[in-house]
C-alpha cells in the first residue's frame, strides 16, 4: 500500500466516525430533551423518527407525481415537514396518554411501549408491510471524489451538517430562550416552578413535542442512508437509549461527548475487529464505565 | 461439478405432448367427474379435513411483525396459485379451502398454529415459513404430526425431511453456479465475503469460501460479519476499499440491506466501478434498497420477475391483475406460488390426500408451468432448477445476464463443503 492510499483510508475512516457520531447524536437529541429534560422513558421514540422517515417518502411520491421538475429541491422542505408531522403526533401523545403518567414514571416506559407497537401497526396499515425508498435528489447521492481514491460521502456530509445545525439550535434553545428558562426550572424544581407561576404542564407539552420533533428531523435525515420500514424505529431505539444514558441523562454536553465517544470507539474497532465483535466491545466499555459511574459521564447539577 | 451438472432434462417435446393429453378429460369433463372416480373413504383415510366437495389446507406466514415485509409475497402467491386451481376444477374434484393462520414473526408462535392446523383443523398440506428459525421452530410438530409443509425460501441447506418439501434454492444450487460464472465470465479471483451475522449467511459464505479456495483456485481477501440491523457500514466499506477484491460477495438482509447499498453508493462504490454479486437481494427488497443504488450490481437467484417466457408472462400478468400495477414478484414469491402446484400435482399422482403417499408421489413431479420454466422433484423433497444471474437496473428490476444451461441438482448436504 502506498502512502497516499494509507492517507486516503485514515481521512475516510475518520470521517466515518464523524458520520456515526453525527447519526448517533441526532438519534439521541430527542430523547435526551424527553428522557433527560422530562424524566419520560419514551419507547416510542424510534417511532417517531419513523414518522419522519416516512414524512420525506410522502413528499417524494407527492412531489413526483404533481411537480417532477422539483425533485431537487424537495427535500429540506421535507426535512421541516418530518419536524411538524412529528412535532404534532408528540404534542398528541403527550396530551392523550404522557400527561396523565408523569407521577408514574415506570408506567410510561409500558404505555409508550404500546405506543410504539400500535404505530408500528398504522405505519404498516397505512404504507404496507414493504420497506419504502423516497427518490433523493441527485445532490444528495453519491461521493465526492476529492483525489483518486478518496471518496467522502456526500449523505454523510449532509447529516453531520444538519446535526450540527439541530444541536447548536437546541442548545441555544435551552439556555438561551424563554423556553429553555422555563424548562430548566421545571426540571429543577417542579413545584416550585410552578409556584412562580410557570405553567409547567404546558412546558411539559411544549418540551416533549420538540423531543419528537427532532426525532421526526432524525429519522428524515436517515432516509439518506438506512431504510425505511414500519418497524425501522426499532433499530434505532437501542443505540438512542445507549447514547443518552451513556452521556449522562439530564445533560445535554453529555449526549454530545457520549455520542462521540461512542462513534469513535465503535468505528475504529470495527476497522480492525469485525462487525459483532465491535459491537461486543463497545458495549462491554460501556457496561464497565456505568458500572463505574452509573449517572453516566455528566451528572447533571440537580438538587435531589 | 460436472456431475451436480448433468443433463437431466428429458425430452420436451415429450413431455408437452402427455401433459397436454392428460389434460383433454379435464376439458371435457367438468370437476364434478372426480367424486366418482375418488370417493372420500378412498383419498383420505388417515382422518385430514377432506369431504366430497372441498379440501383444507393451512397457509402459516408473518402477516405482522418484521417479517411481513419479506412474507407477504409469499401469502400472496401461494392464494393466487389456490385460486386459480380452484378455479380450473380444484385438486381431485375439491375445492381448495384456506385456513390462514399468523405465525406473527415469533417463532414459538410458528410452532403452536402449526399444531394448530395439523391437529385441531386436521389440514391436508400447509404453505408456510420463511426465516430458517421459523422452519426449525416448526420441523419436529411436522415430523411428529405427520404433517406436509412446502417451504418457499431459498436456505442454508443441511435438512432434508419426509414431510417437507423445498421448494426455494438450498445453499449450494445459488452459490456455486453463481462462483463460476464470476470466475469465468468477470475473471474474479479475489473475493471479499459479507454477511448478515446468522445462520445462512454463515453457512452459506463457509460454502462460498471452500468453493474458492479449494474449487476455484481463488482467494477470500475478507470475510466479515454484521449483527442482523445494523445500518453502519462506513467502515466496512473502507476495509473493502484496502482489500481491493475483485468481488463483492454479499448475504446482507433486512433494514441492513437497505443501508449497506445506500453507503455503498455514497462512498464511490458503484455497479460502473465494483463487481458485486449478492444472494439476498430479489425485487422485493429492491423496493427498500431503490433501484438507482443497486444499479449495476448482480444478484444470483433462480427467478427474477423480468424472465422472459410464457409462463412467466402469465404469471406476473395474473399477480399484478389480483394486486395491483405495482406489485413486485421475488424469488421467493415465485418459489412460494408453486407449492399449491407441486402439491395438486403429488395428489393427484398419488391419487390419495393422504401425507405419507403424497410425501411418496412428490419425487419426481415435474412442472412443466412454473414461472421460472421448468421444475422436479428431487428424492430428497428440494427442487431441480436453474441458477440465474440477473443485473439490477435503475427501475428496480433485474437484466438476466446469464442463465445455467441445465438445471441443477439439489444437493442439501454437499460433500466436500463442511
Amino acid at each position: 500500500m502506498t502512502f497516499d492510499e494509507i492517507y486516503a483510508i485514515t481521512l475516510m475512516q475518520g470521517f466515518a466516525g464523524l458520520s456515526l457520531f453525527a447519526v448517533l447524536l441526532l438519534m439521541g437529541l430527542g430523547l435526551a430533551i424527553i428522557f433527560g429534560q422530562m424524566g419520560v422513558i419514551n419507547m416510542a421514540h424510534g417511532e417517531f423518527m419513523t414518522i419522519g422517515a416516512y414524512s420525506v417518502f410522502l413528499l417524494s411520491s407527492l412531489t413526483d407525481s404533481i411537480a417532477p421538475g422539483l425533485m431537487q429541491l424537495y427535500f429540506p422542505f421535507a426535512i421541516l415537514c418530518a419536524f411538524l408531522f412529528a412535532f404534532a403526533a408528540g404534542w398528541l401523545a403527550e396530551w392523550a396518554l404522557i400527561r396523565h403518567l408523569y407521577r408514574r414514571p415506570l408506567d410510561t416506559l409500558l404505555a409508550t411501549w404500546g405506543l410504539s407497537l400500535g404505530m408500528q401497526q398504522l405505519f404498516r396499515s397505512t404504507f404496507g408491510p414493504k420497506e419504502v425508498s423516497p427518490t433523493l435528489p441527485d445532490w444528495l447521492m453519491g461521493s465526492w471524489e476529492v483525489t483518486e481514491g478518496l471518496d467522502i460521502p456526500i449523505n454523510g456530509m449532509f447529516v453531520l451538517g444538519l446535526t450540527i445545525v439541530v444541536t447548536g439550535g437546541v442548545l441555544l434553545a435551552l439556555y438561551k430562550s424563554r423556553w429553555g428558562l422555563r424548562v430548566r426550572a421545571t426540571v429543577a424544581n417542579r413545584s416550585m416552578a410552578n409556584a412562580i407561576g410557570i405553567n409547567t404542564s404546558r412546558t411539559d407539552r411544549l418540551t416533549f413535542a420538540i423531543g419528537c420533533g427532532i426525532a421526526g428531523v432524525a429519522g428524515a435525515a436517515f432516509t439518506t442512508i438506512g431504510s425505511t420500514g414500519p418497524t425501522s424505529g426499532s433499530l434505532y431505539i437501542v443505540d438512542a437509549f445507549l447514547v443518552v444514558t451513556f452521556g449522562g441523562a439530564a445533560s445535554l454536553w453529555g449526549t454530545v461527548v457520549s455520542a462521540f465517544g461512542i462513534a469513535q470507539t465503535q468505528s475504529i474497532s470495527e476497522f480492525f475487529l469485525s462487525g459483532s465483535m465491535a459491537k461486543v466491545l463497545t458495549l462491554m466499555l460501556i457496561v464497565v464505565i456505568l458500572m463505574m459511574r452509573p449517572q453516566g459521564l455528566f451528572a447533571a447539577k440537580v438538587r435531589r | 461439478m460436472s456431475s451436480k451438472n448433468d443433463p437431466r432434462t428429458v425430452s420436451l417435446e415429450r413431455r408437452r405432448l402427455l401433459q397436454g393429453l392428460t389434460a383433454l378429460p379435464l376439458i371435457a369433463l367438468p370437476g364434478l367427474s372426480f367424486g366418482n372416480q375418488y370417493p372420500t373413504s378412498a383419498v383420505n383415510t388417515t382422518g385430514l379435513a377432506v369431504t366430497d366437495t372441498e379440501v383444507t389446507v393451512g397457509q402459516l406466514h408473518s402477516a405482522t411483525g418484521t417479517m411481513a415485509i419479506s412474507e407477504t409475497g409469499s401469502i400472496q402467491a401461494e392464494q393466487l396459485a389456490i385460486d386459480q386451481i380452484n378455479a380450473s376444477g380444484g385438486v381431485l374434484g375439491r375445492m381448495i379451502k384456506v385456513i390462514k393462520e399468523d405465525g406473527a414473526s415469533d417463532w414459538p408462535t410458528f410452532a403452536e398454529k402449526s399444531r394448530k392446523l395439523l391437529v385441531s383443523d386436521n389440514v391436508a398440506a400447509v404453505f408456510g415459513c420463511w426465516t430458517s428459525a421459523s422452519r426449525k421452530a416448526v420441523l419436529p410438530v411436522f415430523e411428529k404430526e405427520n404433517g406436509l409443509l412446502y417451504y418457499p425460501t431459498f436456505y442454508e441447506g443441511l435438512e432434508q425431511s419426509k414431510n417437507v418439501i423445498y421448494t426455494g434454492q438450498e445453499a449450494t444450487q445459488q452459490i456455486i453456479w453463481g462462483l463460476d460464472w464470476a470466475k469465468s465470465e468477470k475473471g474474479a479471483q479475489k473475493f471479499f465475503l459479507v454477511g448478515s451475522d446468522y445462520i445462512w449467511p454463515r453457512t452459506s459464505m463457509k460454502i462460498a469460501r471452500k468453493h474458492i479456495e479449494s474449487f476455484q483456485g481463488g482467494s477470500v481477501v475478507g470475510e466479515e460479519y454484521y449483527p442482523l440491523g445494523n445500518t453502519n457500514f462506513n467502515s466496512l466499506i473502507n476495509k473493502i476499499k484496502i482489500a481491493k477484491p475483485d468481488c463483492i460477495f454479499a448475504a446482507v438482509v433486512g433494514g441492513s440491506n437497505v443501508a449497506f447499498y445506500k453507503q455503498l453508493k455514497a462512498s464511490g462504490i458503484t455497479g460502473a466501478r465494483q463487481f458485486l454479486l449478492t444472494l439476498s437481494v430479489t425485487e422485493d427488497e429492491m423496493l427498500g434498497i431503490g433501484g438507482e443504488n443497486f444499479d449495476g450490481f448482480y444478484s444470483s437467484m433462480k427467478y427474477f420477475q423480468s424472465l422472459d417466457n410464457e409462463n412467466n408472462k402469465a404469471f406476473v400478468e395474473a399477480f399484478k391483475a389480483k394486486y395491483g400495477p405495482k406489485a413486485v414478484i421475488g424469488d421467493v414469491t415465485q418459489a412460494a406460488y408453486l407449492g399449491p402446484w407441486l402439491w395438486k400435482a403429488a395428489v393427484e399422482k398419488a391419487g390419495s390426500f393422504d401425507v405419507d403417499k403424497v410425501a411418496a408421489a412428490s419425487p419426481g413431479i415435474e412442472l412443466s408451468t412454473a414461472p421460472e420454466g421448468y421444475v422436479k422433484v428431487h428424492e430428497n423433497h428440494h427442487l431441480w432448477s436453474k441458477a440465474r444471474i440477473g443485473q439490477g437496473q435503475p427501475d428496480g428490476q433485474f437484466k438476466l445476464v446469464a442463465e445455467s444451461p441445465d438445471l441443477i441438482q439439489p444437493d442439501p448436504f454437499p460433500k466436500g463443503y463442511q
